[in-house]
């Protein structure tokens, strides 16, 4: 177990260096110069020149990706000019490591942008996770066991119309009935407030993009566990357990839903990072500064260092999360464990 | 049908002896389906006394298995319609709750499945597979007691080193230790009925008969009643008291060993014994296999189900054997059969036809 996960860690590893050099070379290599893109209406041919310097882009794209690597390790200077450091420190950003990269639009560190909308896009991710992971599961294994029965035809037909509405639909529809027409929460407290600040903002504030997210997928994981639980609810091993004289609430919970679990876990885990990468339609609709609106802000504003780095970011929680899952699957299911 | 129910039950009648330990009467096993009704078992008999063992033997398909479900009740709460009287010491098992008949399994009956890889959980240690069962039934047993007497029991079944492996799991086992786990799992409370649905049949013939003898120690020693599912006739030669020959959900031929071995009345039952290999005679160049299929359980064919196969039906008058099913009926004191062939024409043609080819 120990060494399997070593193994996981260095491909893991590997897999980020690989993402990185590839967003590396899709926004550098392209034929547009990356310097014209820093500076949006007041650009002239001596800002280009200084921004270009500035970030490095004068150097050869390699030693540029090198410097990009340093730079997560160790801070970077734009631009990194020791003399000019000496001189007037003010005119140099240091951009502390881990450093994603320098947006001259924003006038800001990439790092310091993702360390301000992480909180915003964790929040409403994790909230929605538990959300989904309570209702989505309760209710799939429900719908197995009563199988062809109304509570599954119910859960099931729900959980279609959840899964067929799209997530800005769901969304606006939860902010004009809860929000604007029975006002049980203030508009003005829809949005995203630090939990340090009041837990209880905190709380009301990301409840609707919250279960606007736990909706689409609690739908999708209704059909999922009801599916796996079908399956493991028929196998040999539970008719074995019942002629043992198990108790059936034991058979479902020990024999059935340990065995359907292992699929529940490996799809809740590819899925929660990925969202913590950015949630893009509810962010937008709530108008919540998470990664998701970082990453279609960037693209508008063709902000090449931010996209690279909400990327890279979104990329680091997918491959962890894959790391997560297959632990837990080894963890769960001790046929793994052994090979 | 016929009233009289088992050769043993109109001989204990008789006699006033009490009435069997298991009795099951008129027993139907029906899965509604799509594409129609599944007779899975269609009224079928038979009586069990304690420290007796029954084989059914029969075709894939011909309802042994669903017998057996249908007993330790597992068909409850499925789409199964299960009617008839199953009775185990004096209880009626059809009406008995849900809880009650739950106390029961594991305990008073065990059952041993047949293909125990996927009968066994693949995420516990076979010891805790045990355990779950000992202590389901005893409670206060304290886990560490429970676990002593797991390896005890994979001790018991020939599994060596049992301490160590009653920590591994059911994919690191062989088949046949998988099979003997099965059988330590059902053993564990000392059940008075067994049912063991191809105990063997994954097992090579040495350990085969280890088990055998294993389960006679246990019919001995708690005075068990064993059922006996198996198309292995050697193994049934071997442990049966009684045998209950079944085709398409139907009993065919019922009674004593000694009587449906040496004395086999109905043509399927004579099929089967002809495509069983022997050592003791001249090699043959080919078995003889019963032809044809077995029947389809929805379209079961009209009259006797076994019509179609049957190479005699012509020797009975008129067409009974495609429009009246035969009823089951004693054709010697103690051996009762399903045929339209009278008692005079079976042991002439067993004598004449079947006998020399055995």
């Amino acid at each position: 177990m120990f060494f399997y996960i070593i193994r996981r860690l260095i491909s893991v590893v590997i897999m980020l260096l690989i993402i990185t050099m590839a967003t590396f070379l899709v926004f550098f290599a392209s034929p547009i110069d990356p310097a014209s893109l820093t500076c949006s209406k007041n650009c002239t041919p001596a800002v280009i020149q200084g921004n270009r310097v500035k970030l490095g882009y004068d150097k050869p794209v390699p030693v540029q990706y090198g410097l990009f690597l340093k730079g997560l390790f160790v801070s970077r200077d734009y631009p990194d000019d020791p003399g000019l450091k000496q001189r007037s420190p003010d005119a140099i950003y240091t951009c502390n490591a881990p450093c994603l990269g320098y947006s001259t639009l924003q006038t800001q560190g990439v790092t310091d942008m993702v360390k301000n909308a992480l909180p915003q896009t964790a929040s409403i991710a994790l909230a929605a996770f538990i959300m989904w992971m309570v209702f989505g599961v309760v209710f799939g294994i429900v719908a197995a066991l009563r199988r062809g029965q109304w509570q599954d035809r119910l859960l099931v037909g729900l959980s279609l119309i959840g899964f067929s509405l799209p997530t800005f639909f769901i969304g606006q529809l939860l902010y004009v009935f809860i929000a604007l027409q029975l006002g049980l929460i203030p508009i003005s407290s829809v949005g995203y407030f630090p939990f340090t600040d009041s837990p209880v903002k905190w709380a009301q504030g990301i409840l609707l993009p919250a279960v606007t997210l736990a909706a689409v997928f609690a739908a999708s994981y209704v059909r999922l566990t009801r599916a796996y639980m079908l399956e493991t609810m028929s196998e040999d091993y539970i008719r074995t357990a019942r002629a043992k004289g198990v108790k059936e609430v034991t058979v479902i919970r020990r024999h059935g839903l340990r065995a359907a679990l292992t699929p529940i876990v490996t799809a809740a885990g590819l899925d929660l990072g990925g969202l913590l990468g950015g949630a893009i339609i509810t962010e937008q609709v709530f108008n919540i500064q998470g990664l998701g609106k970082m990453a279609i802000l960037s693209i508008q504003n063709t902000d090449l260092p931010v996209t690279v780095g909400v990327v890279l970011v979104a990329a680091f929680f997918i491959t962890v999360a894959n790391l997560v899952v297959d632990v837990l699957y080894g963890v769960i299911d001790p046929r793994v464990r052994m090979s | 049908m016929t009233t009289t129910t088992s050769p043993r039950e109109a001989a204990s009648a008789a006699s006033g002896e009490s009435p069997a330990y298991l009795s099951l009467r008129d027993v139907k096993v029906h899965f509604p389906t799509d594409d129609g009704l599944v007779k899975a078992v269609d009224g079928l008999s038979f009586t069990l006394e304690r420290g007796k063992t029954i084989g059914i033997v029969g075709e894939s398909g011909s309802g042994k298995s669903v017998t057996s479900q249908a007993i330790l009740g597992l068909h409850r709460r499925t789409r199964a319609r299960v009617s008839g009287e199953i009775i185990l010491d004096g209880e009626d098992l059809m009406t008995v709750k849900d809880e009650r008949l739950r106390e029961l399994r594991g305990n008073k009956m065990a059952m041993v499945f047949q293909d125990p890889l996927s009968a066994l959980h693949p995420y516990y240690t076979v010891g805790a597979q045990i355990v779950e069962g000992i202590r389901v039934h005893h409670p206060d047993m304290s886990k560490s007691a429970a676990k002593k007497r797991a390896v005890e029991m994979l001790g018991r079944v020939g599994i060596p080193s049992p301490q160590r492996r009653a920590d591994q799991y059911p994919h690191e086992f062989s088949g046949g230790m998988r099979q003997r786990a099965m059988i330590a799992m059902a053993l564990a409370n000392d059940p008075s009925l067994l049912i063991a649905d191809e105990p063997t049949t994954a097992l090579d013939v040495t350990v085969q008969a280890q088990i055998l003898d294993l389960m006679r120690d246990l019919q001995r020693e708690f005075g068990s009643a064993i059922i006996m599912i198996t198309h292995d006739l050697g193994v049934v030669a071997e442990m049966a008291d009684d045998i209950l020959v079944m085709y398409g959900g139907k009993a065919v031929e019922y009674g004593s060993v000694n009587e449906v071995f040496y004395r086999p009345s109905h043509p399927y039952a004579w099929g089967l014994l002809s495509s069983m290999p022997r050592l003791d005679r001249a090699r043959k160049a080919r078995l003889d296999p019963v032809p044809g299929n077995p029947p389809s359980l929805i379209n079961v064919p009209p009259g006797c189900s076994f019509h179609p196969r049957c190479a005699f039906r012509d020797q009975v008058e008129g067409n009974a054997c495609s429009t009246i099913v035969p009823d089951l009926v004693e054709v010697r004191p103690g051996h009762l059969d399903r045929c339209h062939l009278t008692p005079a024409q079976k042991t002439q043609l067993f004598d004449s036809v079947i006998k020399p080819r055995l």
